[in-house]
Parts: C-alpha cells; sequence; structure tokens
C-alpha cells in the first residue's frame, strides 16, 4: 500500500515537473515581460486562457538615457520590408523633415520629426552613405538613439537619372492637364517627388 | 482503404505547398519586424489602457484546415471584449478574414463594424495594408485599437499576441496625465502646425506599420499551423491504413479457412458415407 502511495505521489510528481519542464522549455525562449495589470484583468475575466502576448514583450530593452553626452548616435532605420540599419552607431545623420534638412547629433533634443520626400545621409567618420527617402518619421530620444522610419528608401546609387528626368517631365504635363483633384493631387505628390530626386542627383 | 490512401496524398501535397509558402512569408514577416519597434519605444506599450471606445481587429485566415489559430484568437478576442466592455465603455470587432467571421457571426453580431475576406489573394504588401488601414480608421471610431494575430514565434509555435494603437486624443490625455507615456511632452515637434496633426499623423502610421507586420505574422502562423495540420492528419491516415490493412488481410484469411473448412468437411463427410 504504502508503495503505491509512493508510486503515485512519483508519478504525479514526475507528471507535473515533466509537464512544468516542457512548458518551461517553450517559456525559456519565450519572453514574459508583460504589463501586470493587463495580465491580473485577463485572468479575472479568462481564468483559463494564457494572456496572449504584447509587442513590448518582443523587444530588445533600449538603453536608458546616459548622464553625459556619448559620443556616437545609434540609428536603427526601417522600412516595411527590411531594417536597412539596426543599432548602427554613427557620428551624425541629416534627415529631410518638412521643417527642412536637420542635422542630428548625439545628444540631441528628443524630437519627433515628420519626414518628406528628399536625401538621408548618414555620416561615419567619412564615410558618408546617401538614401532617399520617400516619407516617414524621425523619433530622436534623450538616449542618442534616433529611430527613422519610412515607407520607402533606396540607395542613390541605384536610381536612374534619365528615369527621374521622364518620370518629371510626364507628371508636370499629367499636372496641367489633370481634370478631377484627385488626379491632381497624384500629380503634384508625383511632382514634388521627383523634382526632389531630380535635386538629390544634381546637388 | 483507397480513400483513405487519397486524402494521405492529398494532405501530404497540402504540407508541402504550406512549407513552400512558409519559406516565401517568413523572410518578409522577420524583416518587417523592426517596423513597429520604434513606436513602442517611442509611445509604450499599454494593453490595460482604459478608454471608452475600444476596436478589436481579430486577424485570421480565409481557408481552414490550419489548426486551431483561428480559434485561439477568437478566444482571446471574445476575452478582451469581457475586458473592456463595462458601462459607458464601448467594444467594437473588426474582423478580417472569413474563419473569424464565421465564428464571429455567430454570438457578436450586433458588435461587428466591418468585416475584410480575401486579404492574402495577392501577396502581401505594404501598400495594400495601408489602403485596409485607412478604410479602418475612416470607418470607426476609436478611443484605442487592439489588433490581435498570432505571432509567428517558431515552425511549432504561435503566440497570440495583442498589439494596441491609441487614438492621437489618447495619446495627448495620457502624456499630460503622466505615466507611461508623459515623457512624450519632453519630444519637441518639427514640421506640422501643431501637436495634434502630428500626432494624427504619427498614430495613423503606427497604426499601418503594426497591421502590416500583423498581417505577415498571421500569414505565416497560418502556413506553420497548416503544415503541422496536415502533417499530423497525413501520419494519421498512415496508421489508419495500417490498421485497416491488417483487418483487411485477417478477414480475407478467415474467409479462406472457412472455405476450407467447409470444402473439407464436405470432402471428409463424403468419404465416410462411403
Amino acid at each position: 500500500m504504502f508503495r503505491q502511495a509512493s508510486r503515485l505521489l512519483s508519478r504525479s510528481a514526475a507528471a507535473g515537473s515533466s509537464k512544468s519542464a516542457t512548458a518551461r522549455a517553450f517559456s525559456t525562449e519565450v519572453p514574459s515581460t508583460i504589463d501586470s495589470t493587463f495580465v491580473e484583468s485577463w485572468k479575472k475575466v479568462a481564468p483559463n486562457m494564457d494572456p496572449p502576448q504584447t509587442p513590448s514583450s518582443f523587444m530588445k530593452p533600449r538603453p536608458s538615457t546616459a548622464s553625459s553626452i556619448p559620443t556616437k548616435l545609434t540609428v536603427n532605420f526601417v522600412l516595411p520590408y527590411a531594417s536597412e540599419l539596426s543599432g548602427k552607431e554613427v557620428d551624425m545623420v541629416i534627415i529631410p523633415a518638412t521643417t527642412g534638412q536637420m542635422g542630428v547629433l548625439p545628444g540631441h533634443v528628443p524630437t519627433i520629426a515628420e519626414l518628406k520626400p528628399g536625401i538621408m545621409s548618414v555620416h561615419e567618420g567619412t564615410d558618408v552613405k546617401k538614401y532617399f527617402v520617400s516619407s516617414g518619421f524621425a523619433f530622436l530620444h534623450a538616449n542618442s538613439v534616433a529611430d527613422i522610419i519610412a515607407v520607402e528608401a533606396v540607395s542613390l546609387e541605384n536610381i536612374d537619372p534619365s528615369q527621374v528626368q521622364k518620370g518629371l517631365a510626364e507628371l508636370t504635363q499629367k499636372l496641367a492637364s489633370a481634370a478631377t483633384d484627385l488626379e491632381k493631387a497624384e500629380a503634384q505628390i508625383g511632382v514634388e517627388v521627383h523634382s526632389a530626386m531630380n535635386a538629390a542627383l544634381t546637388g | 482503404m483507397k480513400s483513405v490512401k487519397n486524402i494521405q496524398k492529398i494532405t501530404k501535397a497540402m504540407k508541402m505547398v504550406a512549407a513552400s509558402k512558409l519559406r516565401a512569408v517568413q523572410g518578409r514577416a522577420e524583416n518587417s519586424r523592426g517596423l513597429w519597434q520604434p513606436f513602442t519605444a517611442l509611445l509604450g506599450d499599454n494593453p490595460s489602457i482604459d478608454v471608452k471606445k475600444s476596436v478589436v481587429v481579430t486577424l485570421s485566415s480565409d481557408k481552414g484546415l490550419c489548426g486551431g489559430i483561428n480559434s485561439t484568437v477568437v478566444k482571446v478576442s471574445r476575452a478582451l471584449y469581457k475586458l473592456n466592455a463595462g458601462p459607458e465603455k464601448d467594444v467594437k470587432f473588426v474582423i478580417v478574414g472569413e474563419k473569424a467571421k464565421a465564428i464571429m457571426f455567430r454570438d457578436s453580431k450586433n458588435d461587428i463594424s466591418l468585416t475584410v475576406t480575401e486579404l492574402n489573394k495577392n501577396p502581401l504588401n505594404y501598400a495594400q495594408v495601408s489602403v485596409l488601414a485607412d478604410d479602418i480608421l475612416k470607418n470607426v471610431e476609436f478611443d484605442a485599437l487592439r489588433i490581435v494575430y498570432n505571432k509567428f514565434h517558431s515552425v511549432v509555435a504561435f503566440l497570440p499576441t495583442v498589439a494596441t494603437v491609441l487614438s492621437p486624443e489618447i495619446i495627448e490625455k495620457e502624456s499630460e496625465v503622466g505615466g507611461k507615456l508623459g515623457e512624450l511632452d519632453s519630444y519637441e515637434i518639427e514640421g506640422g502646425e501643431t501637436k495634434g496633426e502630428i500626432l494624427q499623423n504619427l498614430a495613423e502610421f503606427q497604426f499601418s506599420c503594426v497591421m502590416f507586420n500583423a498581417v505577415l505574422e498571421n500569414a505565416c502562423s497560418e502556413m506553420g499551423a497548416r503544415m503541422s495540420a496536415m502533417d499530423s492528419s497525413s501520419r494519421n491516415a498512415g496508421e489508419m491504413l495500417d490498421r485497416l490493412t491488417l483487418t483487411y488481410n485477417r478477414t480475407r484469411q478467415a474467409s479462406i479457412t472457412t472455405e476450407l473448412i467447409e470444402i473439407i468437411s464436405g470432402a471428409s463427410a463424403l468419404e465416410a458415407a462411403k
């Protein structure tokens, strides 16, 4: 009888620990820094279900604000289909904000900037890489991290100048002959983007 | 038995198709993961925020046979509804995908404000998703949008995730109150006339970026779940085939034995009678 009891105990303990071991095997990979108020209110509503994850648990934590100005700026440049630059340490970036070209150095005041089509250049020492950016946002944080999110960006080497000229001519013509407001707006946008690209290539 | 063998062939083929589609989408989903991170870094992640009008955007697949992912998404959406409903609080659903539509129509018909189907017919790209996001923003009033989707963790693990996007008014209110968004006030605004305008653009951009990533992750999870579901069903079909073959052989041998016994007993009866 005691042997059976001990067998039952060991079996339940083994089952319990093996279940939690397999669960933990997954959960060591799964991050678990979830908002605690959310988890508590979830448990009240749906006690049998695990609470869903939230995006913050999938992100690497950001560095905290340093007391002195750091020497390098960390740039994250993301596009919908790729992360162009991720955590790259550079000296300066110049971004095409709607208020004009803005230079960003380490220790810049925290800013949210809306971008217009134009060139973005990344300076590292003597190395300068230029991208033509269609539009997007730039966040500059107090910890000298710059997040630039663009809808579309091409490196300047990949732009064909003859295509730009042709597109500009076509769209200027379309703007002149546009009938509806929608066509006018589309042509206007096209002209702005192409002339910015033109200026970028020649300037 | 022939039908079971056919089913096994079909499910194996479906698994191969799902595997190849998965490889195609997985690369894009992983590349798009960087897209929402700056927004979460700036605006924080507030799933427990208390607002008057919540809209739950449920992402699911159009086709079935993909395991349990659609039902988990629906369960999470229903629980979010219960979490956020209350006096003066309003929760509406926006459903993307046929499967969730079929399930939610049964009991939450009155709370569904918009349904979108056939999203995955053409390969997903950012322009298409931003048009969809625009549609949702135009047609639905919200203070907070909660997007429920399956995040692709690995080929066998899909985590239901809820991403929260706040409307610009709520962002301003929260940043004044302090707390998680309190630092937002210290940010200078470049461009645009007022802070409100920039925040509006920001919220819309955030929504389209988060939707893009969510839709890609959900598509990956769907392919992965279909792969594992088809794999287990082909294995099942194989086992069933084995068992049926054994039973068939046994029955065949039994009937042969019965015939032999009859013949032999008939023959021995004739001999005995002689």
